[in-house]
C-alpha cells in the first residue's frame, strides 16, 4: 500500500483516470442503448469496438502514415484524427447493425427466449474478432504518432497533454449530442417509448425494428469515436484488443444503472477515476481487481447501479 | 425447406415417442450399449477394425490431436457443463463467471499435490505433497465453499446484474492467480501436480501421460453425476429450483425459500465445477494463470445454452460440441487436403481450418440459435412452453 503515491501523483492519476473513464463511457453507452431497448446483454459490441480500433488504422495509411511516419503538424493532425473519427464511426455503425439484423432479429422474430441471444451474441462476437484475427494475419498494428505529447496546460502539479485534451472535448462533445438527440428528438422519443414499452409503442405507430436498428447505429458510432481515441492512447492494436475494454465499458454501464445514458458516462469515469486511484495505491497489477470489486461492493448497497436504470421500465 | 422441417420434426416425434414405448429393460439395455460404445471410443484399433474407408483419416476423428485427449477435453468440459446446467437451466441463474470455480479446484490440486508448489518450498506450511485423491475432495469443498460466500451476497441481485458481478468475480480469481509472487506463482504456474493413483497389473502407473485412463475416469464421473443430478432435479430442491427460473416471486409467495435454494444450487454447481478443475489439473499436471480467461466461462455458457438448457443431456450434448466442433475443424483441411494459405496482393494469408475454427464455430452458433432458439436438446416442457411463445409471436405478427 502506497498511500504517498496516491498523493504525491494524485493530479496525473486523475488526468488519465478522466481520459480512460472518458473511452470507457463512449463504449458503455452503446452497452447501455441496447440494454435500455432489448434488454439484451450485446458482447459483440466490443468486438465492434475493435473493428473501430482498425478502421482508425486503415484510414491513416490511406494517407501514407504509419507507426514509423514523423509526426505530422498540428493542422494536419486534427484533421486525420477528424476524418478517422468519421471512418471509424461508420464502420462500427454499420457492423453494429449488421450484428442486429443478423444475430438478434431473427431471434426476435421467433419470440426466442433472452438466454438464446446471449449465445447469438457470443456466436456474432467471436465471428468479428476471429474474422478479423484472420483478416490482418492477428498481427499487431502500431499506430502513427498524431499529436504531440508535451503537455500544453501546466498548473501546479496539473498537466494537460493534447491527446487528453482532445480525448476530453470529443468525448463530452459526443455524449452531449447524444443526450440531445434522445431527449429532444423524435428519433429519440422513438427510442425512449420503445425502451417503456415496445409493444404499446408499436401500437402507437412506431417502427419498432428501426428504431432498435437505429440504437445499434448509435451505439456503433459512440464505439467508433471511443476507437480512435483509444488507438491513440494505446499506441498499438490487435484483433481481440475489443475484449478487455468491452468488459470494462460494460461493468461502467452496470455500475452507472445500465439502461441509463447518464448512468454510463457517470459509471465510466469513475471507473476510469477508481482503477487509477487503486492501482497507485495496491500497484497496477490489481488495476482490474479493484474496478470490479468496486462494482461488486457498490451492486450490494445499490443494487441497480448509481443512477438507476431510466430509460426502460423498473424490473420484475 | 418447411418441407424438411415438417419431416424432420415428424421423424423426431416419432422416435421419442417410440423411446418411450419401449419396455424400460430394453430402454436400460440401449443406454447400456451405448456407454460401452462410449467407453470404447478413444480406441483407435476400434475404428480400424470395423474397416472404415479413408484410412487413417476417419472423417469423425480428429487428426491434431489424439482422439483420447480430445474427448477428456470434451468430458472436463461435459462435467462443467453439469454444474452450470443446475445454476442456469434449472435454477436459471446467469453465471458467466463459471470458470473461477473450475480454478478454485484445479488450483487446490496444484498447490497441495505439488512439490513444487510454494507450500512447501516457500511456507513450509505442511511437512509433504499431498496425495492427488486426497486433495480431491478439499478441491471439491473448497470450491463447494467458493460458491456459498460468492452467493451470499450475490444472489440477492437478479437477471443481468448477477451476470456481471459473476463475470467479475471469475476474473477477480484470476488476478490473484496472476501475481507471480504469491502462493499460485503467476503466469509461471506450478508444475508436476499429483496424478490420480492406481497401478497396471505390471506395476506402472495407470495414470500416466495417455489420455485414455483420464477419460474413462471422466467418464465414469459424469455417469455417476448424471444419476446424482438427475435424482436431485426430482426431489423437492429440484422443483423448489424450477419453481424459481419459472418465476421467483410466485416461487417466494408458495412458501420457496428462494433465497436459500439459491445458494444451494450456486454451491452445488461450483463444486461440480471444482470437481471438474480437480481432474483436470490430475491430467494436464501444469496449472497456470492464463488458463482460467474469461472466454472459457463464456464458452461453458455457449454450451449449456447450445445443448439445451435445463436438460442434462443436453448440457452434455453442447460440452460435447463446443470442444469437439472446433477440434474437428482443425482436422478437416487434413482430410479433405485444403489449402493452408492463399496470398492476395502478395501478402500471405493463413486460411487453414486451425486457424479459422472459432470462426466457423461463432457462425454454427448464430445458426443453430436461430433455429433452434431453444438450444439442440431441450428439456420437454421447456420446449413447449417455447412452442407457446412462438405461437404468440405469429399471432403478434
Amino acid at each position: 500500500m502506497q498511500f504517498n503515491d496516491l498523493i504525491n501523483g494524485f493530479p496525473v492519476l486523475t488526468v488519465t483516470g478522466l481520459t480512460q473513464g472518458a473511452i470507457y463511457a463512449l463504449v458503455a453507452l452503446g452497452y447501455t442503448l441496447v440494454y435500455g431497448v432489448l434488454r439484451l446483454i450485446n458482447f459483440a459490441h466490443s468486438d465492434v469496438f475493435m473493428i473501430g480500433t482498425f478502421g482508425a488504422i486503415w484510414t491513416w495509411s490511406a494517407f501514407g502514415f504509419d507507426a514509423n511516419s514523423p509526426r505530422p503538424s498540428l493542422g494536419e493532425a486534427l484533421g486525420l484524427i477528424a476524418l478517422a473519427i468519421v471512418v471509424a464511426a461508420l464502420l462500427c455503425g454499420f457492423f453494429a447493425m449488421l450484428v442486429e439484423v443478423t444475430a438478434y432479429r431473427p431471434l426476435r422474430a421467433r419470440n426466442a427466449p433472452p438466454l438464446a441471444f446471449l449465445i447469438t451474441a457470443i456466436g456474432a462476437s467471436f465471428v468479428l474478432s476471429e474474422g478479423m484475427g484472420a483478416f490482418t494475419n492477428r498481427r499487431q498494428f502500431g499506430v502513427p504518432a498524431m499529436l504531440p505529447t508535451d503537455p500544453v496546460v501546466n498548473l501546479g502539479g496539473w498537466s494537460l497533454t493534447p491527446l487528453q485534451i482532445s480525448t476530453l472535448v470529443v468525448a463530452v462533445v459526443a455524449m452531449v449530442a447524444l443526450d440531445w438527440f434522445v431527449r429532444r428528438t423524435r428519433f429519440g422519443r422513438g427510442i425512449r417509448a420503445v425502451a417503456q414499452d415496445s409493444n404499446t409503442a408499436a401500437l402507437m405507430g412506431v417502427n419498432k425494428n428501426r428504431v432498435i436498428l437505429l440504437v445499434f447505429l448509435i451505439g456503433g458510432l459512440m464505439a467508433g469515436v471511443a476507437a480512435v481515441m483509444s488507438d491513440m492512447k494505446a499506441a498499438s492494436t490487435r484483433f481481440n484488443v475489443g475484449f478487455l475494454i468491452g468488459l470494462k465499458a460494460f461493468a461502467a454501464a452496470v455500475l452507472g444503472g445500465i439502461g441509463n445514458l447518464r448512468g454510463a458516462a457517470l459509471g465510466g469515469i469513475l471507473l476510469g477515476l477508481v482503477e487509477n486511484y487503486g492501482s497507485a495505491v495496491f500497484g497496477t497489477n490489481f488495476r482490474d481487481f479493484i474496478g470490479f470489486l468496486v462494482l461488486i461492493l457498490l451492486l450490494m448497497f445499490r443494487p441497480t447501479g448509481l443512477l438507476g436504470e431510466s430509460l426502460g421500465r423498473a424490473r420484475a | 425447406m418447411t418441407d424438411v422441417r415438417t419431416r424432420w420434426r415428424d421423424f423426431r416425434h416419432g422416435v421419442s415417442q417410440r423411446w418411450d414405448r419401449l419396455p424400460k429393460a430394453s430402454r436400460i439395455g440401449i443406454v447400456l450399449v451405448f456407454v460401452v460404445f462410449l467407453y470404447a471410443l478413444p480406441n483407435k484399433g476400434f475404428y480400424e477394425y470395423l474397416g472404415l474407408p479413408l484410412g487413417e483419416y476417419i472423417p469423425l476423428y480428429t487428426t491434431r490431436n489424439d482422439m483420447a485427449t480430445v474427448l477428456f477435453q470434451c468430458g472436463y468440459y461435459i462435467l462443467l457443463g453439469l454444474g452450470l446446467n443446475i445454476v442456469v437451466g434449472y435454477a436459471g441463474l446467469l453465471d458467466l463467471g463459471f470458470f473461477g470455480f473450475f480454478a478454485v479446484g484445479a488450483y487446490t490440486v496444484a498447490t497441495l499435490t505439488s512439490p513444487q508448489s510454494k507450500i512447501f518450498t516457500e511456507y513450509n506450511w505442511l511437512e509433504s505433497p499431498w496425495p492427488w485423491l486426497a486433495a480431491l475432495p478439499l478441491a471439491i469443498a473448497l470450491s463447494f465453499a467458493a460458491g456459498v460466500i460468492l452467493g451470499f451476497p450475490v444472489l440477492r441481485l437478479r437477471g443481468d446484474y448477477l451476470a456481471i458481478v459473476t463475470l467479475g468475480f471469475a476474473e477477480m480469481i484470476r488476478i490473484v492467480a496472476q501475481q507471480n509472487d504469491w502462493i499460485f506463482n503467476g503466469d509461471r504456474g506450478i508444475p508436476n501436480i499429483g496424478r490420480p493413483p492406481g497401478n497396471n497389473a505390471d506395476g506402472s502407473p495407470i495414470f500416466q501421460f495417455d489420455a485414455k485412463p483420464y477419460y474413462w475416469l471422466i467418464l465414469t464421473v459424469i455417469i455417476g453425476m448424471v444419476f446424482l443430478i438427475r435424482n436431485l432435479v426430482r426431489s423437492r430442491v429440484g422443483r423448489a429450483w424450477i419453481a424459481i427460473r419459472e418465476d421467483e416471486d410466485a416461487a417466494e409467495l408458495m412458501g420457496v425459500p428462494t433465497y436459500k435454494f439459491k445458494i444451494w444450487a450456486f454451491a452445488m454447481g461450483a463444486g461440480i465445477g471444482g470437481f471438474s478443475g480437480a481432474l483436470w489439473a490430475g491430467q494436464i499436471g501444469f496449472v497456470n494463470a492464463s488458463t482460467f480467461k474469461l472466454e472459457q466461462s463464456i464458452l461453458v455458457l455457449a454450451a449449456v445454452l447450445l445443448g439445451g438448457a435445463g436438460n442434462i443431456f443436453g448440457a452434455i450434448l453442447g460440452g460435447f460440441l463446443v470442444i469437439y466442433v472446433p477440434e474437428w475443424l482443425r482436422s478437416v483441411g487434413d482430410v479433405f487436403g485444403l489449402p493452408e494459405q492463399v496470398r492476395i496482393a502478395g501478402e500471405p494469408y493463413d486460411i487453414s481450418a486451425t486457424n479459422l475454427r472459432y470462426l466457423f464455430f461463432g457462425i454454427i452458433l448464430i445458426v443453430v440459435m436461430i433455429f433452434r432458439p431453444q438450444g439442440l436438446w431441450p428439456n420437454r416442457r421447456r420446449a413447449a412452453e417455447l412452442k407457446d411463445r412462438e405461437k404468440e409471436a405469429m399471432v403478434g405478427a
